[in-house]
């Protein structure tokens, strides 16, 4: 499903990636880990093209990402995203946040789009809420809001950007499960987060990463039971035993 | 001080009757210029934030030329320069041919200058919409126009009513300056009935009022505005 080649990347003169190689099979969740400034949040957003490379290829459901005319906007519309701040359109309510690029990207007539939208939200719990502005509500709800956003393009992958750090620790269990409900469902996750109970739950496979390079990218059990690098026992350590 | 105050010659038919026409063409010549002006505004301030790197150097020219030269020059530029500068039949339909030269010259010399000006607001207004909400956005497959038309725009013109605000005051009140030209706005009006009647005071006094009763009508307008587009905890106090 996702096939990362080879990829470096570069911010001037300032290596962030490092000759990374990895995949994703349709309907794993792969989580992807490591200490801060590791690169593990650039290395998702350059899956769906936010953040160009300069070097390797990357291709999703065998369209290239990486081509030089890749058509991004189609791509795109395809894979989901979710962000640490949610990002969420603040002057739109959360009807509108769900419907704006189903209508706008992938032509949805407008009772579809609310159809959609309302099946997702009431998916998510947050039923209640459609006619609420994004800063009305807690970073859970606005978390939980945003997952459905990215779900209403009905993607084939979604991509998480370490969803549950901008959250107050009694959020994070609501925004978990709903990501967990999503995982058992089949659908293509890579996740990126600190979570690692969250790992071992529902992760077919763990990345580590540090200064830009993949270290160890191995089955969950297998990385938690076993880590082979000094720098993911290391890490292992602090995480979990703080 | 000898002064002979007489404020009713204000309701003299013939004064007022100048003072309503000269309020009229202030009022003409700033809404005219202001709907240029944010047009114009709108499509360079929108410019200068575009990743196209030709397309963001020929608006921030733009903004430089008309924002660092002062109005009455360039109302004196358009009037007197521009006709000679042109095609000599352009030239000579501009001084000849063209209806209401004062106020065509006036509304497109003060809407120029207010657009530099308001570009530079809409600028800023982009700039502090967070630079996440343009990554989601992307994410979601929106093209980069669609990006701005529903996401960047809505936002930064949200957020800078306020400054448009004084600007809009502003445009009535630079409005003046097309005296120079020879429009017999409320300024000229005003001067005109201190020439005929030397009520200097009372004139200028009943051109003062109408400014300010300007300003105020422009105030609150601006400030419904701003309530009514306010979005729901996000800048500012609840509305």
């Amino acid at each position: 499903m996702i096939s990362i080649e080879n990829i470096s990347k570069w911010y001037s003169d300032f290596r962030v990636l490092t000759d990374c190689t990895t995949s994703v099979k349709k309907g794993e969740v792969v989580v992807v880990c490591g200490p801060s400034g590791s690169g593990k949040s650039t290395l998702i957003k350059c899956v769906n093209g936010l953040e160009p490379v300069q070097e390797g290829r990357i291709t999703v459901d065998g369209d290239e990402v990486t081509a030089k005319h890749a058509n991004l906007t189609a791509l795109r519309s395809r894979i989901g995203m979710v962000f640490q701040h949610f990002e969420l359109y603040p002057h739109m309510s959360v009807l509108e946040n769900l419907c704006l690029a189903q209508e706008k990207v992938l032509g949805r007539s407008r009772s579809e789009a609310v159809a959609r939208a309302e099946k997702l939200l009431a998916r998510v719990g947050m039923a209640d809420h459609v006619k609420k502005y994004p800063s009305q509500l807690s970073g859970g709800q606005q978390q939980r809001i945003a997952i459905a956003r990215s779900l209403a393009m009905d993607p084939i992958a979604m991509l998480f950007d370490e969803p549950t750090s901008a959250l107050d620790p009694e959020m994070i269990k609501e925004v978990l499960d709903v990501m967990v409900e999503l995982a058992q469902e089949g659908m293509t996750m890579m996740v990126v987060t600190h979570e690692m109970g969250f790992a071992r739950k529902v992760a077919d496979r763990v990345i580590f990463m540090d200064e830009g390079a993949i270290i160890e990218d191995r089955p969950t059990t297998e990385f938690f039971d076993n880590p082979v690098s000094e720098r993911a026992k290391d890490f292992l350590s602090k995480i979990l035993n703080h | 001080m000898e002064y002979n105050w007489n404020w009713s010659i204000l309701f003299e038919e013939q004064y007022l009757n100048w003072l309503i026409s000269g309020f009229g063409w202030t009022v003409s010549v700033a809404l005219s210029a202001w709907c240029i002006a944010i047009v114009i505004g709108a499509l360079v301030g929108v410019g200068k934030t575009v990743p196209n790197k030709v397309i963001r150097g020929i608006c921030a020219t733009y903004v430089e030329i008309f924002r660092n030269v002062p109005l009455l020059v360039q109302m004196f530029i358009w009037y007197f320069a521009v006709p000679e500068m042109l095609p000599d039949d352009w030239g000579r339909w501009m001084k000849r041919d063209m209806p209401n030269p004062e106020f065509v010259t006036a509304v497109v010399a003060l809407g120029l200058y207010t657009a530099s000006r308001i570009a530079e607001q809409v600028r800023a207004g982009i700039e502090t919409v967070p630079p996440g909400l343009t990554a989601a956005a992307t994410a979601h497959g929106l093209s980069v126009g669609q990006t701005y038309r529903y996401v960047l725009l809505p936002i930064s013109f949200r957020m800078i009513v306020p400054p448009l605000t004084s600007e809009f005051l502003t445009v009535f009140k630079n409005s003046s300056l097309a005296l120079t030209i020879g429009l017999l706005e409320l300024t000229a009006q005003s001067q005109q009935i201190a020439e005929y009647t030397f009520q200097g005071f009372e004139a200028f006094t009943a051109a003062t009022v109408i400014y300010v009763c300007i300003a105020l009508v422009a105030t609150v307008l601006m400030q419904l505005l701003e309530k009514y587009t306010r979005i729901p905890g996000y800048v500012g106090k609840e509305g």
